[in-house]
């Protein structure tokens, strides 16, 4: 099973430190890392392997959690444990901090731009979720101030066509959040796991997410709109989202990332006992209720914990991880015969 | 016909190498380094210095040999669980102690290994709360980037010259 995931190349990216998490560019092109050395740095190929092209150091003054790109390329956002999260832009002479947005009480531990590139969304261990507006004179907003989760936010994704948020928490739920009359809501919120969600990712048509947890399990959540054919209740207006799949018994640790990829549909884990697994949906999985079968284990991927797993957007199959050991890695998966 | 047993072979491997993992311990040997292993640990833990009082955890008998479990889990690599008994049941105190057994460990510990630190069952009442947080790595790592928290931190951990 090793064989569906090759390594390809291996680099020390942040020195002495942890790399916290990985984000491919929109272009593919590009992957920026992050970790406990303060920095952002940016990999592109070079020849078969990758380097280092630029080290933005001059932004955080303690541990960079996690970065995002906007959708069009031209932003890069880092969210730090120096509670800021710092906008870049790319100039002519590589990335520039713009701007850098304040207000959480403490630790930004996530930051996500939603698909149309207004919007921006933080959260942190001061419990709140934060979304921004940014407008064509780049000047940054803050919209609305979410208080639902009762701990620590780690991490917040969009919807990848709708206007819909999720975060995770160490509350061990996962809630789904939507503006409606000038204001955001909460909409949803996803019991279940039992102890914190650490990530989140929904799969490309957005009609599901799976979850990863310190329960050492992934679930996956299904969504039902108001009316929908197979009964199940909604309150008003609201979709419901209902757990289909609860994969338990494949990780022996923390799951720290899931990433699903949108051009395969592969899911792929980054864990604390150092491996990183690749599940794929079974021949026999219906659509209430899908199966997903491990295709590819590596147990050793790292020598330490794996933080963030990555897939590329425009190359099927190019997989990126990275580790408390400071290294990223790089991977080709290639879905086997038999599923 | 074989490709079913093929695939009934498949599933058949696959659910035994996800069970629950072999306790390698289980031979003489292999115990007896899970023992060595253990002592190991606890020769690094008991000279940390409880953030409070002028003495070392293993005085305050805070930590004790049997308080450290190691089990082998894969090649190599040793699952490392220490339940420590806090002086008081003051809630930031057993945090900090936590914070030092991790920070200590994670630094002097020369073997490839995972860490667990649990407070010892009924000594406190927020015992759930508390060993949830000394087991976040991210709060850890956060808690160790606050000036104040690492300077005592520092202080309890640091063997004296």
């Amino acid at each position: 099973m090793k064989e569906a995931l090759q390594p390809l190349c291996r680099v020390a990216a942040h020195p002495e430190a942890r790399c916290w998490f990985l984000a491919w560019s929109p272009g593919g092109g590009l992957l920026a890392s992050c970790g406990g050395d303060r920095t952002v740095r940016l990999w592109a190929r070079e020849g078969p392997g990758w380097a280092c092209r630029a080290v933005l150091g001059e932004g955080h003054q303690r541990t960079v959690r996690r970065v995002a790109w906007s959708p069009c390329g031209s932003y890069l956002a880092s969210a730090s444990f120096d509670a800021t999260t710092c906008i870049w832009k790319k100039g002519d002479d590589g990335f520039e901090c713009v701007t850098t947005l304040e207000g959480h009480e403490n630790e930004v531990k996530s930051v996500a731009w939603a698909p149309s590139g207004n919007l921006l969304a933080t959260c942190s261990r001061d419990k709140s979720v934060w979304v921004w507006e940014v407008d064509e004179e780049e000047e940054y907003e803050c919209v609305s101030v979410l208080n639902s989760h009762t701990q620590d936010v780690k991490h917040v994704v969009w919807h990848p066509n709708q206007e819909l948020l999720a975060s995770a928490s160490y509350d061990d739920t996962v809630k789904l959040y939507r503006e409606e009359e000038d204001d955001w809501v909460c909409c949803a919120t996803l019991e279940g796991h039992e102890s914190t969600v650490w990530s989140l990712a929904f799969d490309r048509s957005g009609e599901r997410l799976a979850s990863c947890s310190d329960d050492k399990t992934v679930r996956i959540w299904q969504q039902y709109k108001p009316g929908n054919e197979e009964g199940v209740a909604c309150s008003g207006t609201d979709p419901t989202w209902k757990c289909v799949c609860n994969l338990s018994g494949y990780h022996s640790r923390t799951i720290y990332d899931v990433a699903w990829c949108h051009l395969t549909g592969a899911l792929a884990t980054a864990c604390g006992d150092d491996a990183i697994r690749v599940f794929e949906e079974s021949a026999s999985s219906t659509p209430q209720q899908p199966t997903f079968s491990l295709t590819a284990h590596v147990p050793r991927a790292h020598s330490q914990d794996v933080n963030c797993v990555a897939w590329n957007p425009k190359e099927p199959g190019l997989l990126a991880s990275c580790s408390d050991d400071g290294e990223i890695a790089f991977w080709k998966y290639q879905r086997p015969e038999v599923c | 016909m074989s490709l079913v047993l093929g695939l009934l072979a498949q599933a058949l491997g696959r659910a035994l190498r996800y069970s629950a993992p072999r306790r390698a311990g289980h031979e003489p040997r292999g115990r007896a380094m899970e023992q060595d292993k253990a002592l190991e640990v606890y020769d690094i833990i008991r000279t940390i210095r409880d953030p409070e009082k002028p003495n070392t955890l293993e005085e305050l008998e805070v930590v004790t040999e049997s308080c450290v479990e190691v089990n082998e889990i894969g090649e190599d690599e040793y699952l490392v669980i220490i339940r420590f008994t806090p002086t008081v049941p003051h809630c930031s105190l057993a945090t900090l102690i936590g914070l030092c057994l991790r920070i200590k460990l994670q630094r002097c510990l020369p073997f490839r290994h995972k860490l667990e630190i649990y407070i010892s069952e009924g000594t406190h009442s927020t015992e759930e709360d508390i060993n949830k947080q000394i087991n976040d790595k991210e709060r850890v790592a956060a808690a160790m980037e606050n000036p104040n928290l690492r300077e005592i931190v520092e202080q309890c951990v640091t063997e004296p010259d």
